[in-house]
C-alpha cells in the first residue's frame, strides 16, 4: 500500500509538533523515521495510523484519502514502545484479539482464528508459547508476539514506534536483522521511527531526518550518510566537526587564513567534515591545533584536537589518525579535510 | 551477629538475614498490636459462644429470626456491593479520565460517606427516602424506607468510596497504548472497554467490591433508622444482636455474632483466593 502525505500540520494547544511535512512511501517499502526527541517522527507515525488527526493537510492510502477515516477504519498494524500486549489474555487471544473483536459478518470461524494465530507465531518463531501470558515472556518475545498481533488483522501498512527502545542490546541487534527479514518476506510497507541511527541505517531502504517537526532529508543510507543535506543531517548522523570558514576567490580561509582546500562561490559559512576525511599535512597552509586526547577506536585512533580562538574557548575537532602516527599529546597537529561540506550562512 | 548468621545451616530459619533491619521487632510489633486489637476479642466471642454448647448454638442458628436477620444483612450487603461496583466503577471512570470544573469537589464529595456520622446518614437518608419525603414519594405507593430496598439505599451510600477509592489508582495506572493497540486492531469503544480496560480492572473492583461488602455486613448506625426494624423483613443481624444484648442474653448475641464472624470471613477468603491466582498468572496488577 502506497502512502502520500501531503502538507501535514499538526499543532498540540498551538505549539506546532509537525510543520508542513510531506512524505511518499512506496508500496512494500522499509522507511525509517529518524530523529531526536521532540522531532516530531511519533506524531507522524501516530497521524498515519489515525491514533492522531492533522491540523490540516492529508493522508493518502493508495488513492483513498483517508484523512477523516477512524483507527479502526484505516487498518493498520501498530506496533508500541512498551508492547502494549492484554496482559489478562495469553499469547494466542492477544494475537487473536484483532479477528475475534470483528463484526459477526467478517469474523473468522474460531478454528479459522486458532490456524491463523499458530501460523503467525510460527511467522514470529515462538510456536509453542500459545498459552503462555505476557508477563511470562521476555521482552523480545514480547515484542514479537506484538508484531504478530498487528500482522494478524492482514494490515495495510505496518507501524513501528521504536520497536526495540525497550530491550538491551544483544536483543536489539538480533530482532533488527530479524524484522528486515520478516519483510523481505512479507512485503509489507513498513514505518517505523526510532532515536538509533545505526538502526535506521542499517535497517531501512531510506531513511526519513526530521527535527523539529520538520524533514531535513529524505534518502538511502548511503545519501543521508555521504550527503547530508542540511548542518543538522551532517551533525545528527555520524561524528563530525564544524568550523566557521570564509570563501574568498575560491578558496577557504579560516581565521582569515587559508588552509589549503579550494570551495566554489565567496561567502561565510560552515565547514562540516568527519573525522575518518582528514589527512595530516606538513604544511603552512592547514589546520592546525593541540591534541587534548586521542582514544583507541576499535580498528583506528581519535585525536581530539583543540583549535585556538582567542578570547574565545577553542574550537573542537575530531580527526581520525593513522595507528602508527606519531602523536603526543599538547603537540601541534597539522591536517586537511579530503572531504568535506561548506552550508552557507 | 555474623557468627549467627552462618552458623547451624541445618537449624529452620524464621527468615534469612535481610539488608533492611527491624524484621524481629516489626513482626512482634505487628503480632501484639493484632492480638490486642483483633485476636483477643474474637477469642472472648468464640468463648462466649462456646458456653451455649453445640445444641444451644445450633438452636440459635436455626431460629427464624436469626436466620431472616442473616438473610437481610447479607443479602443487602451484597446487592448494595454490586450496585457500587457498577456505580462506583463509573464514578472513577469519570475522576480519572475526565477534566471538568467541579472535579476536586466531587473528588472530595467521594470520601464524605468516611466522614460523616452514619447515624446523620441514616436520619437523613430515611427522610430523604420516606413514603413522605422528597424521593420517596415519587415512587409511592412503591415504599423505599423501611423495607430491604431502603437498607440497600444506606448500604450503596455507606460503601460508595470503597469502590472508588480502590478503583481510581489502578485506573489512573492504565497503559492508554493498550486502549489504541486495542483500536488499532479495530476494536470499537464497547469492545475495548468490556474486553480490554474492564478485564484489567477486575482485581481492583473485586477488591472494592469485597470491601464493600464487609462495611456493609457489619453497618448498624445508618441502616437502623432507614431500616423500619421489622423482625423477619427488614431486621439485620447487628441490630439483633444489640436486642438480644438488651436481654442480657449474651450467649445468643455472641452466637450470631460467631456465625456473622466465619461467613465473612469464608466470603474474604475466597476473594482473597481468586485475587491471589489473578496476580500468579498475570503478574503484579
Amino acid at each position: 500500500m502506497e502512502v502520500t502525505i501531503n502538507n501535514i500540520r499538526k499543532e498540540f494547544e498551538r505549539f506546532p509538533a509537525l510543520n508542513d511535512v510531506s512524505l511518499k512511501i512506496a508500496s512494500g517499502e522499509l522507511i525509517a523515521l529518524l530523529g531526536p526527541s521532540g522531532s516530531g517522527k511519533t506524531t507522524l507515525l501516530r497521524l498515519i495510523a489515525g491514533l492522531d488527526f492533522p491540523t490540516s493537510g492529508k493522508i493518502f492510502f493508495g488513492d483513498q484519502d483517508a484523512s477523516h477515516h477512524s483507527v479502526q477504519e484505516r487498518n493498520v498494524g501498530f506496533v508500541f514502545q512498551h508492547y502494549a500486549l492484554f496482559r489478562h489474555m495469553t499469547v494466542a487471544e492477544n494475537i487473536g484479539f484483532g479477528l475475534k473483536v470483528r463484526p459477526a459478518g467478517s469474523r473468522p470461524p474460531k478454528t479459522e482464528i486458532r490456524r491463523r494465530v499458530s501460523d503467525l507465531l510460527e511467522m514470529v518463531q515462538l510456536g509453542g508459547l500459545e498459552k503462555r501470558y505476557p508477563n511470562q515472556l521476555s521482552g523480545g518475545q514480547r515484542q514479537r508476539v506484538a508484531l504478530a498481533r498487528a500482522m494478524a488483522i492482514e494490515p495495510r501498512i505496518l507501524l513501528l514506534d521504536e520497536p526495540f527502545g525497550a530491550l538491551d542490546a544483544k536483543v536489539r541487534k538480533e530482532l533488527r536483522r530479524w524484522l528486515r527479514e520478516f519483510h523481505d518476506r512479507t512485503g509489507h510497507t513498513t514505518v517505523f521511527v526510532t532515536h538509533d541511527q545505526e538502526e535506521a541505517l542499517e535497517l531501512a531502504d531510506r531513511v526519513v531526518v526530521m527535527s523539529q517537526g520538520k524533514i531535513e532529508q529524505v534518502g538511502s543510507a548511503d545519501d543521508v550518510y555521504d550527503r547530508p543535506g542540511s548542518p543538522f543531517v551532517f551533525s545528527f548522523i555520524g561524528e563530525s566537526s564544524q568550523l566557521p570558514v570564509e570563501v574568498k576567490d575560491g578558496t577557504m580561509l579560516f581565521q582569515g587564513q587559508p588552509i589549503g582546500i579550494s570551495e566554489q562561490g565567496d561567502g561565510a559559512g560552515e565547514l562540516f567534515f568527519r573525522p575518518e576525511d582528514v589527512t595530516l599535512v606538513d604544511a603552512p597552509d592547514a589546520l592546525f591545533g593541540k591534541v587534548t586526547a586521542c582514544r583507541r577506536l576499535a580498528g583506528t585512533r581519535i585525536a581530539e584536537i583543540d583549535i585556538a580562538n582567542e578570547g574565545h574557548a577553542p574550537y573542537h575537532v575530531e580527526v581520525e589518525v593513522p595507528l602508527h602516527a606519531p602523536i603526543e599529546l599538547g603537540s601541534e597537529t597539522r591536517f586537511r579535510p579530503t572531504r568535506w561540506k561548506v552550508f552557507r550562512k | 551477629m555474623i557468627h549467627n548468621a552462618t552458623a547451624s545451616p541445618a537449624k529452620w530459619r524464621l527468615k534469612q538475614p535481610s539488608i533492611i533491619p527491624g524484621f524481629g521487632l516489626t513482626l512482634g510489633f505487628s503480632l501484639a498490636y493484632l492480638s490486642l486489637i483483633i485476636l483477643i476479642p474474637v477469642a472472648g466471642l468464640l468463648w462466649r459462644t462456646a458456653g451455649l454448647g453445640w445444641s444451644g448454638f445450633f438452636a440459635v442458628l436455626t431460629d427464624r429470626r436469626t436466620l431472616d436477620a442473616l438473610y437481610i444483612s447479607f443479602g443487602t450487603a451484597f446487592v448494595a456491593a454490586l450496585v457500587n461496583v457498577v456505580f462506583g466503577t463509573v464514578v472513577a471512570w469519570v475522576l480519572t479520565r475526565y477534566n471538568f470544573p467541579g472535579r476536586r469537589l466531587i473528588d472530595a464529595i467521594v470520601d464524605l460517606p468516611f466522614a460523616l456520622p452514619t447515624a446523620v446518614a441514616g436520619i437523613a437518608l430515611a427522610a430523604l427516602y420516606a413514603p413522605n419525603g422528597w424521593v420517596g414519594s415519587l415512587f409511592m405507593p412503591f415504599r423505599i424506607a423501611f423495607t430491604p430496598l431502603g437498607i440497600v439505599v444506606a448500604l450503596v451510600f455507606i460503601g460508595l468510596p470503597f469502590v472508588v477509592r480502590t478503583v481510581q489508582p489502578v485506573m489512573e495506572e492504565l497503559d492508554r497504548e493498550v486502549e489504541e493497540a486495542a483500536a488499532t486492531l479495530g476494536a470499537n469503544r464497547f469492545q475495548t472497554i468490556s474486553k480490554v480496560i474492564l478485564p484489567g480492572l477486575t482485581p481492583a473492583i473485586l477488591t472494592g467490591f469485597a470491601l464493600a461488602f464487609a462495611r456493609g455486613v457489619g453497618e448498624y448506625g445508618s441502616v437502623i433508622f432507614i431500616a423500619g426494624n421489622i423482625p423477619y423483613v427488614s431486621e439485620i443481624a447487628p441490630l439483633l444482636i444489640v436486642i438480644r444484648l438488651e436481654e442480657f442474653n449474651y450467649a445468643g448475641a455472641t452466637a450470631i455474632a460467631t456465625i456473622m464472624l466465619i461467613i465473612s470471613f469464608v466470603m474474604l477468603f475466597i476473594i482473597n483466593l481468586i485475587q491471589a491466582w489473578n496476580r500468579r498468572r498475570y503478574g503484579n496488577v
